[in-house]
């Protein structure tokens, strides 16, 4: 893949031209094309909902865990019903699904999986990363959690509780992370900046940049 | 049963309409193995934990959602803490470290 430019003078190729694709990709071919003419949905259909995610990145995420850390009510609110306070924020949601945002405090700290698929809270955070979809990290988060949390250097101290949510139906999740110490003096889109995917699933903390100097 | 009242009134509530468990019920996972598209996993069936609250509204159930099946399915269901010492009998770690998910009403029965 790296060197593909350089096998490739015309850059004008369609993608993945060179590679033979794969029994999954070929069944997603032959089942898209079965759908459009059968008229169940239109080719503009797919690009658009594929529109639809890309618009949606942990930087949404971000935005409104620093709204919760500066606004207490709005934090009330997104407790009290994450999917109706991130509508409020401007982040809609394009399905079913209801959030549940999980606190993270100095006694609870909350790590988020789909031990079943891949459930994440798309519409604040957007694609989930690789190994949130893969075996391991789906059989470890709820059997060894601390093991996994080490993992990813994280150390959560005995005495704090450990509460891993498994999304399996309609309600995703999202973690509020603790707001870091020594961020008293920043603006919401300073506090927006520091926020970053892996600390909204949980797997680790959000730290400043002295902080993560130090470490 | 449950009943509200308006005035002199009594309002019925249809059957299913309220959800049978309130936040603090001891409740155990159902123990089957159907065959179809089942959302509980595996390794909660049978294992018992407490409703820590009902989530509202109802939603679709997603084993018949799963079969084109959507209208008039929308079941109650809850979010269900399990100790981790309880689902995994040699887990290492805190005895306060524990799972969350959600469990339609269908799955649960009071303990």
């Amino acid at each position: 893949m790296a060197n593909r430019e350089h096998d490739h003078p015309h850059d004008t190729e369609a993608h993945g031209g060179s590679e033979i694709p794969g029994y999954y990709d070929m069944l997603e071919t032959a089942i898209t094309e079965l759908l459009i003419e059968k008229g169940l949905i239109e080719a503009q259909e797919i690009r658009r909902q594929i529109e639809v995610l890309d618009s949606r990145t942990p930087a949404l995420g971000g935005k409104v865990v620093a709204r919760a850390w500066v606004d207490a009510e709005f934090r009330a609110r997104l407790l009290a019903n994450g999917r109706a306070a991130c509508e409020e924020f401007g982040v809609t949601f394009y399905d079913e699904t209801l959030l549940i945002v999980l606190e993270n405090t100095a006694t609870v700290h909350n790590l988020i999986v789909c031990t079943l698929c891949s459930c994440y809270p798309r519409p604040v955070l957007g694609l989930p990363p690789d190994w949130y979809k893969a075996s391991p990290y789906r059989a470890r988060a709820v059997s060894e959690p601390r093991k996994v949390l080490a993992e990813f250097g994280t150390i959560i101290p005995d005495d704090v509780e450990i509460r891993v949510s498994d999304s399996t139906a309609a309600v995703r999740f999202l973690v509020l992370p603790r707001r870091p110490s020594g961020t008293e003096h920043y603006t919401e889109e300073q506090l927006a900046a520091l926020v970053t995917r892996d600390a909204m699933i949980g797997v680790i903390p959000v730290s400043t940049p002295t902080m993560r100097a130090s470490q | 049963m449950n009943t509200n009242g308006i005035g002199a009134l009594v309002v019925v509530p249809a059957r299913g309409e309220l959800p049978r468990y309130e936040a603090g019920i001891g409740v155990r996972v159902l123990v089957r193995s159907p065959i179809g598209h089942y959302r509980v996993p595996t390794y909660l069936r049978g294992k018992m934990g407490l409703i820590e609250s009902v989530i509202e509204p109802r939603a679709v159930d997603n084993e018949e959602e799963g079969f084109g099946r959507n209208a008039g399915s929308r079941l109650h269901y809850y979010r269900v803490a399990f100790a981790m010492t309880e689902v995994w009998p040699l887990y290492q770690g805190s005895p306060k470290d524990g799972i969350r998910c959600e469990i339609y009403e269908t799955w649960l029965e009071r303990i």
